[in-house]
């Protein structure tokens, strides 16, 4: 803990990842590197119709192999549910089933080949499959926001302005897909897994094995990205696993491949969003009204507070004194959608976003001016009713990026070339929305070493640098050298619940709880070093808890308050090209302005934002989840087409801080915000190219279908 | 991996005749680099048990000239050795720029020419230019080499003329009459399996050849014959859609391909109209 290193600090430093080199040699060990002795090998039957009842399950013909274990619902010791919010998904469907591939019936057997080889055929009287969420009976979630009287001001407004936008499915693609293996201990069950969120996964397995806490173990191997997908699903496979662990009484992995993964895990949530705005003639905004609909999948899992990031960023950056949201998220009978980084914020901002470059066109304002005009301003009132902070920064983005872009000029001199040029101005709340954090209860612990300290957190280091971020913060805090500081496992044996890995609420949140368990280590310690203390006082662990700022208030019932702690700002300008030939779309350049409140680790920060928006440019223009009957028919990665490096444009990064005073130094989120932009401003520069297009992905048949303008 | 691995059996032969003789006692399924067979493998797709290696007959490797001054390809030739060889971007220099769009680098250091015609899909990137070409295979059995026009050889969706007991020995490239011409169209820069692709030759009687626009990679005879004849260009455009016979399927539309189909034929006959040899495909 040398003087010289304490001044200079590590926070908004980019200093090396601290599992890097592990993961660049190869130690870093991801679940399908272990092993366990007398390990078994899971399968997954599943369903093959969208919808019907189960008939029978045939294992056959020809004889078994030797040792096969077999588990049905009847072995399932507790609820055959798998608790998220709802708790209508079943772990193993029985009587009805609801979605194609939903799981039937598990094997394990110690060779795998020969547990593949088992024929299995799965009989169902099939039913009538609802795919359209305009056509779905059953509403999972409906949500109403309203401020001031957005009817009567619409039909007041001397601009009005509609439109109707969409959205597709997406698929994660994180590089390694959904994998646990359980192992039956200590009369329980341990789950080692490639997931978000361990103390998800304790919950549901505790419920459907009917074990109590204690007997219940959840270890977060070294984890290949999860972009949301591993925030719901792992409890999915947990489960599964640890069924056939508990009867087989061996140890259990599933690891599914690539087509498994894609079939049958969670998706981004498709969207409807249909405005309505009304303007003064200068472009002042007036009123808005959204009707927004996502399609949920065959089961509640998240969606309900997908759909309530989803309409609570349905107005855009923008402040308008009259808005009316109506959003709902229905049934249909595809596999579940689940968390997608940006938790339905993309789809309604894609909406808000695409429409404003439609509103400027009518009013016949240039689209920088009338989004200057309407931005957010710190002060300015939401639509929940939320007074914005002194950190709102819709405007400094959105000047930045357009200097920075050169907008201006290349707007006027590209028109009519093929070449595009397009922005989206956006914003995305950091944390849990509304009471959830305070529901959360979220705790973070650090523990006294002898050479520093050590940080016990539930939150999970998924490739986007949590744990460098973390240990960044805490030594900073204490001013110790970052190398006085490890990370914990995260292994609900031994960490507490930090919450999930989730809704740009790590480093913001549990890093606001660490930092306060570092201030309170650092006053115990005194003027002791830690070896001291040890020796002087025994061991020495500080837990804190999260505390809700105090001017922060949610009202659940009427959707009136602040929906989030704070807000993250960002301006995302595409330059692109549209081939004359083939309406394939080349992106040339994306510049990405964001306000991140404190950049902990900018190259990290940096990596977030221009992965983000590579993610975002693959959604708005290729990556495409092609259904048929209910089943994804392109699951591999050949035919779903996500981005390759040479598909993604030059990246101008500029990060912006402005400071969130409960905020570690200020930080605020940044892993979903980045999400949020690239696809309207892909869409703007089309529409600058000539093209009226309104929904994504913007793929050349879909460019060939829509008027060229 | 659905196939059970442990489960196939692989020979490895170390000479052309060795090989030969293996597959007369068949039956056998040759493997070269492997890249479309452990597509097949992986998704249990597959149903072959047993398999003849070919990675080891080194004489069926490589690019030579022949006398007649055009181009003799073993048929174990990696698209990496095609895309970076300079007589063939002398001779045939689409051939180069579709080798250089087949996959990704890693999967053209292991895929190789005879693999890609002998799997027979229609969206093989080497077989419209290797059509366009009036390129010839030779398919080799113990009872010896007969030379079959690449025209004639695919038969019907994933269908060949190649018996159970011959292998793809080499590819017969004539001197061209003019420049050529190839683009891919798959709407990934890399790794995409082509939506449309087009490969054409210019010269009097033009050459023109497409991929992913019927059940086999097919010649353009119409449009060829309406270029031949001095038609304009339009109507040549007319004829082309009379030669294909796109289908709606998971990667694109009819309605697309035609169009995309039409507007190469155009971009292929103002690009190859001047003095110079055109470069192939850059956007
Ligand atoms: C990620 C990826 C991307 C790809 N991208 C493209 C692409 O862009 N364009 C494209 O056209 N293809 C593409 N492919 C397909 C594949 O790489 C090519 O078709 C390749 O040329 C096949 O050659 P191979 O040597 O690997 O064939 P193998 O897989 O070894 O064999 C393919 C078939 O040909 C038979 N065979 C092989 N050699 C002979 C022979 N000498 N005589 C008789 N039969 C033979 C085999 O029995 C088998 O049926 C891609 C594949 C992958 C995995």
């Amino acid at each position: 803990m040398g003087k010289a290193s304490t001044r200079a600090g590590s926070v908004g430093r980019s200093v090396p990842r601290l599992e890097g080199a592990a993961k660049v040699d190869g130690r870093a060990r991801y679940v399908d590197d272990l092993s366990f002795p007398g390990m078994l090998h899971g399968r997954t039957i599943r369903a093959p119709h969208a919808c019907g009842r189960l008939r029978s399950v045939r294992l056959g013909p020809g004889g078994l192999p030797l040792g096969l274990v077999v588990v049905g619902p009847r072995d399932i010791p507790g609820d055959n549910v798998i608790a998220v919010i709802e708790d209508d998904q079943p772990a193993l469907a029985w009587g009805e089933i609801r979605h194609a591939e939903e799981p039937v019936l598990l094997l394990a057997h110690a060779d795998r080949e020969a547990l593949f080889a088992v024929p299995a055929e799965v009989e169902m009287i099939p039913g009538a499959p609802v795919f359209d969420p305009l056509a779905s009976p059953r509403v999972f979630k409906h949500i109403r926001i309203a401020r001031g009287d957005a009817g009567a001001a619409l039909r007041k407004a001397p601009v009005v302005v509609e439109g109707e936008y969409r959205t597709g499915a997406q698929e994660h693609v994180y590089i390694e897909p959904n994998g646990v293996i359980a192992v039956p201990e200590n009369g329980g069950i341990t789950v080692h897994g490639s997931l978000q969120c361990p103390h998800y996964v304790h919950k549901a397995l505790c419920r459907l094995l009917k074990l109590p806490a204690d007997k219940v173990r959840v270890v977060q191997t070294e984890t290949g990205g999860g972009f949301g997908g591993k925030e719901d699903y792992p409890s999915v496979i947990a489960g599964h696993a640890a069924l056939l662990a508990l009867k087989a009484r061996r140890p259990v992995k599933i690891v599914y491949d690539r087509a498994e993964d894609m079939r049958a895990t969670t998706k981004r949530h498709p969207s409807i969003v249909r405005l309505r705005t009304g303007f003064s003639r200068d472009g002042a905004l007036l009123a808005i009204e959204a009707e927004v609909v996502m399609d949920g999948g065959a089961y509640v899992t998240l969606s309900p507070v997908v759909l309530s990031r989803g309409v609570l960023h349905a107005t855009g950056p923008y402040r308008c004194p009259a808005v009316a949201i109506d959003g709902r998220v229905v049934m249909t009978n595809t596999p579940p959608n689940g968390a997608f980084r940006g938790f339905g914020a993309p789809q309604t901002q894609f909406a808000i976003e695409a429409h404003m470059d439609r509103c400027a066109e009518q009013l016949g304002i240039d689209p920088v001016k009338l989004r200057e005009k309407n931005a957010f301003r710190p002060g300015d009132v939401t639509a929940t009713g939320q007074k914005l902070p002194k950190d709102t920064s819709a405007l400094p983005v959105l000047r930045e990026a357009v200097r920075r872009s050169d907008f201006h000029r290349k707007r006027k001199a590209w028109a009519g070339t093929g070449k595009g040029i397009g922005l989206a101005l956006f914003f995305h709340g950091s944390g849990f929305t509304g009471a959830g954090e305070v529901r959360l209860a979220s705790r973070a612990s650090l523990e006294l070493t002898a050479k520093g300290a050590r940080i016990l957190v539930g939150s999970t280091e998924i490739g986007q640098g949590t744990r460098t971020m973390l240990a960044q913060i805490v030594a900073d805090t204490l001013r110790w050298p970052l190398s006085a500081i490890e990370v914990a496992p995260a292994d609900t044996g031994l960490v507490p619940d930090s919450g999930p890995t989730v809704a740009s609420r790590t480093c913001m949140i549990v890093g606001a709880i660490l930092q306060r368990a570092a201030r309170e280590l650092k006053h115990k310690l005194g003027r002791l070093t830690p070896t001291q203390y040890l020796a002087r006082h025994g061991a020495l662990v500080v837990t804190k808890q999260y505390e809700k700022p105090a001017e922060i208030h949610w009202d659940e019932e009427r959707y009136k308050g602040d929906a989030y702690g704070t807000y993250a700002w960002g301006c995302d300008v595409v330059e692109l090209e549209v081939d004359p030939v083939t309406r394939e779309v080349r992106p040339l350049k994306l510049t990405a302005v964001q306000e991140i409140g404190k950049a902990i680790h900018p190259g990290h920060s940096r990596g977030q934002i221009e992965g983000g928006s590579a993610q975002g440019l693959g959604w708005a223009l290729s990556e495409e989840v092609v259904m048929r009957d209910g089943k994804m028919a392109n699951a591999q990665l050949t035919n779903y087409m996500m981005p390759t490096t040479k598909d993604t444009p030059e990246f101008d990064v500029a990060i912006l801080e402005q400071a969130y005073r409960h905020g570690p130094f200020g930080a605020k989120g940044v892993g979903e915000l980045p999400m949020d932009g690239p696809a309207p401003a892909v869409v703007n520069a089309l529409r600058h190219a000539g093209f009226d297009v309104r929904e994504v992905p913007a793929t050349p048949e879909r460019l060939l279908k829509c008027a060229s303008r | 991996m659905k196939t059970a691995f442990s489960t196939l059996a692989l020979l490895r032969p170390e000479r052309p005749d060795e090989a030969l003789a293996l597959l007369r006692d068949g039956p056998l399924t040759p493997i070269a680099g492997g890249t479309d067979l452990y597509v097949a493998l992986n998704a249990g797709l597959c149903p072959s048990r047993r398999f003849v290696d070919l990675s080891r007959l080194k004489a069926w490797r490589g690019i030579a000239a022949t006398k007649d001054g055009g181009l003799r390809i073993g048929a174990l030739t990696t698209f990496a050795q095609i895309r970076d060889d300079k007589r063939v971007a002398r001779a045939l220099p689409a051939l180069c720029a579709a080798a250089r769009e087949i996959g990704g680098v890693q999967i053209q250091n292991r895929a190789t020419v005879g693999g890609n015609l002998a799997n027979a899909s229609p969206a093989a990137d080497s077989a419209p230019v290797l059509l366009a070409a009036d390129a010839e295979l030779e398919l080799a059995s113990t009872a010896g080499v007969r030379r079959v026009p690449l025209g004639e050889f695919f038969v019907a969706y994933r269908h060949t003329a190649l018996r159970a007991d011959e292998l793809i020995q080499a590819v017969l490239i004539p001197p061209q009459p003019g420049p050529s011409f190839f683009r891919k169209v798959g709407t990934r820069a890399a790794n995409a399996i082509s939506k449309v692709v087009f490969a054409g030759v210019r010269a009097a009687r033009p050459r023109i050849a497409l991929g992913s626009v019927g059940p086999v990679p097919l010649r353009a005879k119409r449009a060829e014959a309406a270029l031949a004849a001095g038609a304009d260009l339009e109507s040549a455009v007319d004829a082309l859609q009379q030669d294909i016979a796109p289908i709606d399927d998971l990667r694109s539309t009819a309605e697309y391909r035609r169009f995309v189909a039409a507007g190469l034929l155009r971009q292929f006959w103002q690009q190859t109209g001047g003095r110079r040899p055109a470069p192939s495909r850059r956007r």
